[in-house]
């Protein structure tokens, strides 16, 4: 029994975790149709950010400033690598995102020099807490709730802001919306921005968990979030969420069997099925093509 | 009629270049010292080359934008080290499974020796591409109904799948599970020796780059038939292309199957090349890898992706390597470089590729379409004198 609630308490907060990123995947996509392979490097990125801040600053000062850097970072990657190819062909902007994600994975090697780096212990996150028998950190009972909060408040951004609407309108139609006085570039940007900003949170509740970082641990974590915005339907916010729990939830229970080596391999598994039953998978929108 | 002329003069032309080329690897080969940097790169970039062409055929040709390369490389290298190594060496690599449950070679099946190798690793070779090109039609059947980016991660997740199922310990004593597979012929097997074990005739390098130069040939005429043309329209617009009578499930399912068997054939020469094949070497970087090739040579030119294949692994395996080493100009230590810089600047120089030369070195042109418009604008040239 404890064995079990043990289980399902760190799928739970893993899902959470991926949540986070997956957000920022289907927000971009939402608006670019790019699959943005580079946000699993930012997220990784960002665990790095602390652990070299962290060194020279105390945690209250480093931990914000991390955020701030990872969303400055987001920006960065758009305004230089997506942004000139915008009325390119979309397997271009798709490519420029592989060629980011390859630079960020190789300046981080060059970095790191390729070693493992221990993430810092940020208190409270970190400390045990021992719930109905099973001792776990507090960051894993966290994880769920912060989440909740988050995507509560901005779905309240989206369906009740300016900056929000103008999303909205920017997914459903780019170029009217260009046409109707939208700043297309400055929305990019805030949605970049946002997505960034809860890859950095989700890294700092991945690696208080699994504390070592090396410059490959953002692209499964990464493709596996997508795999969670696809399978809850791209576009859709509340649908990366259900779909990162399920990922998360179902990993951590494969991982625990003996099948522990196919748990990738069921999460992709899963995506291919999907994409084949329901390609806009359970809660996006019906898109029709357009001649 | 005159299309045709041309274009049997710029067939001519290549095949004079590819055996020209050839023929300098051989004579290069038996000249220079065998441990030169140039050898190693000549290898990996046939390799490269021919995964790189076959995986134009399907993203720069079929436009199927399909990121499953690493895998369908696995299968043909498994396949390939699996049905070649010898028999009394099995015990030895699959000491974790107390022997392997393949209890033959195909090189000795084919009466050892030189004819044996020859055969046993051709037909080893083939027969990885045919359980490549035969996973791909399975796959295809479901994944070839997505489009565009869906297609790509699907074939993405694929890729991750096959590396997990040859992983598994239930299958180690045929895949020798996470373990790695090694003792199989490899290039340097082709070397001729004499009677005292002496090298007379060095061919390690020449090998690959004939294997490469015929599998590429192949994918030319094959482009370069109706299937390429109808190929090619389906690129340019699947709806045009059906309402000219294009069967597009058929064609697109013959492209991702060719597309894989070469990868497969590829895989294979890639086992080769690094001695050994193992699971958890083929990931997705590996496809990133040589999509960049794909794209820095130009989607759409095989000339293209074979020259960019062998520019980029010459620039990261031998040109850049002084990156990764500290150096002192006189007392004067140059700032930065340290291991793993080289891959920094490569990877920006990709980025400059992707972002400001869009089309590539070659565009979608191949290299007789450049012959003949350097010859053009000589005449035009000495016209207007």
């Amino acid at each position: 029994m404890q064995y079990y609630l043990s289980i399902i308490l760190s799928g739970i907060s893993l899902g959470g975790q991926y949540a986070l990123i997956a957000i920022g995947y289907t927000m971009v996509y939402g608006i670019l149709r790019l699959i943005n392979f580079a946000h699993g490097d930012v997220f990784m990125v960002a665990g790095l950010m602390l652990v070299y801040l962290s060194a020279w600053l105390p945690l209250p000062v480093s931990l914000p400033l991390m955020l701030l850097l990872t969303a400055a970072l987001g920006f960065l990657i758009e305004r230089a690598a997506y942004k000139p190819l915008r009325s390119a062909p979309r397997m271009s902007s798709m490519i420029s995102a592989i060629g980011v994600s390859y630079l960020l994975q190789n300046l981080a090697t060059y970095v790191t020099g390729g070693l493992p780096q221990m993430y810092p212990k940020i208190p409270f996150l970190s400390d045990t807490v021992v719930i109905a028998g099973v001792s776990t950190k507090w960051v894993t009972i966290i994880t769920p709730f912060l989440v909740l909060a988050l995507v509560i408040a901005l779905t309240q951004l989206i369906n009740h802001s300016k900056v929000g609407m103008a999303m909205r309108a920017v997914a459903k139609d780019f170029e009217t919306s260009q046409l109707m006085g939208i700043k297309i570039n400055s929305v990019i940007s805030a949605t970049f921005i946002i997505g960034s900003f809860l890859a950095g949170l989700g890294s700092m509740l991945y690696f208080t968990n699994y504390q070592s970082i090396v410059p490959l641990s953002g692209a499964l974590p990464g493709l596996r979030a997508f795999v969670a915005a696809v399978f809850g339907g791209i576009g859709s916010i509340p649908g990366a969420v259900v779909g990162a729990f399920i990922i998360g939830i179902s990993e951590t229970v494969i991982k625990g069997s003996d099948w522990s080596v196919f748990s990738d391999a069921f999460t992709f598994a899963l995506l291919i099925i999907i994409l084949v039953v329901k390609p806009t998978g359970l809660f996006g929108e019906k898109t029709t093509d357009k001649v | 009629m005159l299309q045709e002329k041309r274009n049997r003069s710029g067939m001519i032309a290549v095949v004079g270049l590819t055996l020209a080329l050839l023929a300098l690897v051989l004579v290069l080969e038996n000249t220079i010292k065998p441990t030169h940097m140039i050898f190693i790169v000549l290898k990996k970039s046939a390799v490269y080359a021919l995964v790189a062409s076959s995986m134009n055929l399907l993203n720069g040709f079929t436009g199927l934008f399909s990121l499953g390369q690493a895998g369908f490389m696995l299968l043909g290298a498994y396949t390939y080290s699996i049905l070649t190594i010898p028999v009394e060496s099995r015990e030895s690599v699959y000491y974790i499974y107390g022997g392997s449950a393949i209890k033959f070679s195909l090189p000795e099946l084919f009466g050892g020796g030189g004819v044996g190798l020859v055969l046993g690793v051709l037909v080893a070779l083939i027969l990885g591409g045919c359980v490549a090109a035969l996973v791909a039609w399975l796959i295809g059947l479901p994944v070839l109904r997505l489009k565009s980016d869906y297609l790509a991660i699907a074939t993405l997740g694929f890729g991750e799948i096959i590396r997990a199922v040859f992983q598994w310990d239930k299958l180690g004593p045929i895949t020798n599970g996470a373990n790695a597979l090694k003792n199989f012929p490899t290039f340097s097997s082709f070397n001729i020796e004499n009677a005292d074990g002496q090298v007379v005739l060095r061919l390690s390098a020449f090998v690959p780059m004939l294997l490469a130069a015929v599998c590429i040939g192949i994918l030319l005429l094959l482009i370069n038939s109706s299937y390429g043309r109808a190929f090619k329209a389906i690129r340019e617009d699947e709806i045009a292309a059906e309402a000219m009578g294009i069967n597009l499930a058929k064609h697109k399912r013959l492209a991702f199957c060719i597309s894989s068997f070469f990868t497969g054939v590829g895989g294979g020469m890639f086992a080769m090349f690094a001695n050994q094949a193992q699971a958890k070497n083929f990931v997705t970087s590996m496809t990133y890898e040589i999509l960049l090739i794909v794209v820095i040579g130009g989607i759409g030119s095989i000339s293209g992706s074979c020259i960019a294949s062998f520019l980029y692994v010459a620039a990261s395996e031998w040109w850049l390597r002084f990156l990764d080493s500290e150096a002192y100009i006189g007392d004067f230590k140059v700032p930065l470089l340290r291991t793993g810089f080289r891959m920094v600047v490569f990877s920006v120089i990709i980025m400059i590729v992707v972002l400001f030369f869009r089309r590539g070195l070659m565009g979608d042109k191949e290299l007789p379409d450049l012959f003949r418009m350097l010859r053009s604008r000589k005449t035009r040239k000495e016209a207007a004198k």
